[in-house]
């Protein structure tokens, strides 16, 4: 009885594993090393590639520079109403990117809330670059606050205390204490937010469309070639597993050197008392 | 030297901190059971937490004053903290640790003689180590006022005779307003020139060391110096001295006067053992079989079922006690003190 639970439970294990890997392994299959590089020649990837890294580049910087001073404020403060905000703020994870890109339209639209205000500075958002930006600080945002929140809530606050009594003012305190103490979660947060927003497709592709060379980011290429060229698709999407599995293995090894440090210190605290 | 005035009111959750204290060039311990309010007078002198009512002075400077709405931030008031735990800044060397707050760290690394881990990061310091640190980086900023908070309480037993000896050659040697908080009277009458007594957020006692063993105010202060409390009741005996009665069988006189309800205090280092009754100036002699022996340092603590007696390990070797056997308990009617029932 034991042992056929445990070989159900092995089956199972085998059955979600192939299943999950069955298609990553295929388009490696599918696409010889040789052909992967020349794909990532064409023209359209190339284009791709660049207006991803630019619009990416962009959103990650807006999200960290504006991200991590909200977090901190959040992680420190009580106030009333913060369950509330920190409900909303991971309100786009649960939403679908259709809807994320219905809701930009209707901000930032032409016709949309801001729409006059946008027209009278003559700004036209919807289908440009700054639209593919906006879609994907909109989806990355709340994996940024997630990880940036639950880093600084981590770091003790008689750190924080001996600091403030040490004569340092707020702004130091952050600089000095609470930045590089939440450093590693901070990274950790950034990485994960920096991998959604560079697959970010729906939103994207209903707020800014997928011209080619303007709006048309790596996953938007995905689907265009989907039916032209396959190879450069699964190209792509190569392209995209291996920068993905380089991501999760540096998270695993990062975690790993931080369990490994605290695991020393600890040691070393106890042996040499 | 200025020295620190405060009065104050701080709300905890089931009672309400009352304090009144000045501390001129001197250090006082606050001592108490855990969750008496130690930790939250020196939270509120630091300005790390906002007293009810109340002021707080340093010399002419007031740092809190709740009705003229007076309070300075953190930063902004002259204090030295060494926290519980050290709370060092784990990313910084010993050396980044003590100049954090500006100045030059190299003098004070080599007045606690820590100059050798100048480069060293706090997770490879023994707890020694650490505290020499946390005192460096409190004194670094020239304070006017230090407040330790369980400064020994991170010790191993076997340090902390040496940690405590330097501890207080350097608080003397400061000569600042000093506020240390400790939940062991040893440490406490070991370090400060004034001891107070703090439960549930009043101050049962204040006073020097010898002042509260000597006589203590009530029961409370009494067991919490170390001695034995045994309730009983007393009545006059011959000779001008008071007989008290622990139990049925058992009496002890006392120089003290009581009448009725009252409790015992006797310290265990004023009580001598022997296997037989000796013949000497002592009155009270008690015979018990012995509970347990706990050697504690270069002493051992041995525990009778009605009261604990505390001899050198030397006088416990000699007389080969062992738990089981009896006993004759002794000590002088001047060493039983009686104070009335708590």
């Amino acid at each position: 009885m034991r042992a056929l639970f445990v070989a159900l439970l092995a089956a199972a294990t085998a059955l979600a594993l192939a299943f999950l890997l069955l298609p990553v392994a295929a388009i490696f299959l599918r696409v010889p090393p040789g052909d992967l590089l020349g794909a990532l020649g064409h023209n359209v990837t190339r284009e791709a590639l660049v207006v991803s890294i630019k619009t990416s580049a962009i959103a990650h910087a807006a999200v960290l520079l504006v991200g991590t001073p909200a977090a901190y404020f959040l992680a420190r403060r009580r106030f009333p109403g913060r369950g509330a905000v920190l409900t909303l703020i991971e309100l786009p994870l649960v939403l679908p990117p259709a809807v994320a890109g219905i809701a930009l339209f209707a901000a930032f639209g032409r016709a949309g809330l801001l729409g006059d205000q946008l027209n009278a500075l003559g700004i036209q958002i919807p289908f440009t670059q700054t639209a593919v930006v906006l879609a994907v600080i909109f989806v990355e945002s709340p994996f940024y606050f997630r990880g940036a929140i639950a880093a600084f809530e981590a770091i003790d606050g008689t750190l924080v205390d001996a600091a403030r009594t040490l004569g340092a003012s707020p702004a130091r305190v952050f600089a000095r204490i609470a930045l590089p103490l939440a450093a590693g979660g901070l990274g950790a947060a950034s990485a994960l937010a920096l991998a959604r927003g560079l697959g970010e497709f729906g939103a994207t592709l209903i707020f800014a469309g997928s011209l080619q060379g303007v709006t048309q980011t790596l996953p938007l290429a995905i689907y265009a070639q989907f039916d032209q060229d396959f190879d450069t698709a699964l190209a792509i999407s190569a392209l995209f597993i291996i920068v993905g599995a380089l991501l999760l293995v540096t998270l695993r090894v990062y975690g790993w050197l931080r369990f490994a440090s605290i695991f020393r210190s600890r040691v070393a605290a106890s042996t040499s008392s | 030297m200025a020295s620190l005035r405060l009065d104050l009111s701080l709300p905890r959750r089931s009672f309400d901190l009352e304090l009144a204290l000045e501390v001129g060039r001197e250090t006082v311990a606050l001592v108490g059971p855990s969750g008496a309010g130690k930790t939250s007078v020196l939270r509120a002198i630091a300005g790390l937490a906002r007293p009810a009512r109340g002021t707080i002075a340093c010399g002419d400077e007031v740092w809190f004053d709740a009705e003229r709405r007076v309070h300075r931030r953190p930063e902004e008031r002259s204090v030295g903290f060494v926290f519980q735990e050290y709370a060092l800044f784990p990313h910084l060397t010993v050396e980044q640790n003590v100049s954090f707050g500006g100045g030059r760290a190299d003098g004070l690394l080599r007045r606690l003689r820590i100059e050798h881990l100048a480069r060293v990061k706090p997770s490879q310091l023994s707890g020694g180590e650490r505290q020499r640190v946390a005192i460096a980086r409190a004194l670094a900023r020239s304070p006017r006022v230090l407040l330790l908070d369980e400064p020994m309480a991170a010790l191993d037993p076997h340090t902390r005779g040496k940690v405590r000896a330097e501890l207080h050659d350097l608080l003397r040697e400061l000569g600042l307003p000093a506020i240390l908080v400790t939940h062991d009277f040893e440490d406490a009458a070991a370090l400060a020139d004034r001891v107070g007594v703090l439960v549930d957020g009043h101050l049962r006692q204040l006073g020097a060391p010898a002042e509260l063993l000597g006589s203590p105010a009530d029961p409370f202060v009494a067991e919490f110096a170390g001695a034995n409390v045994i309730d009983g009741i007393a009545e006059s005996g011959s000779e001008g001295l008071t007989r008290f009665h622990l139990d049925g069988e058992r009496t002890v006189y006392s120089a003290d006067e009581a009448r009725g309800r009252a409790v015992l205090v006797v310290y265990p280092w004023d009580i001598s053992l022997a296997r037989l009754a000796p013949d000497d100036s002592a009155l009270n002699h008690l015979e018990g079989e012995i509970v347990s022996l706990v050697q504690v340092g270069n002493r051992v603590r041995v525990r009778l079922p009605f009261l604990t007696a505390e001899i050198t390990a030397a006088s416990a070797e000699r007389l080969a006690l062992r738990p089981g056997e009896v006993v004759v308990a002794s000590f002088k009617a001047t060493q039983a003190r009686l104070l009335p029932a708590g």
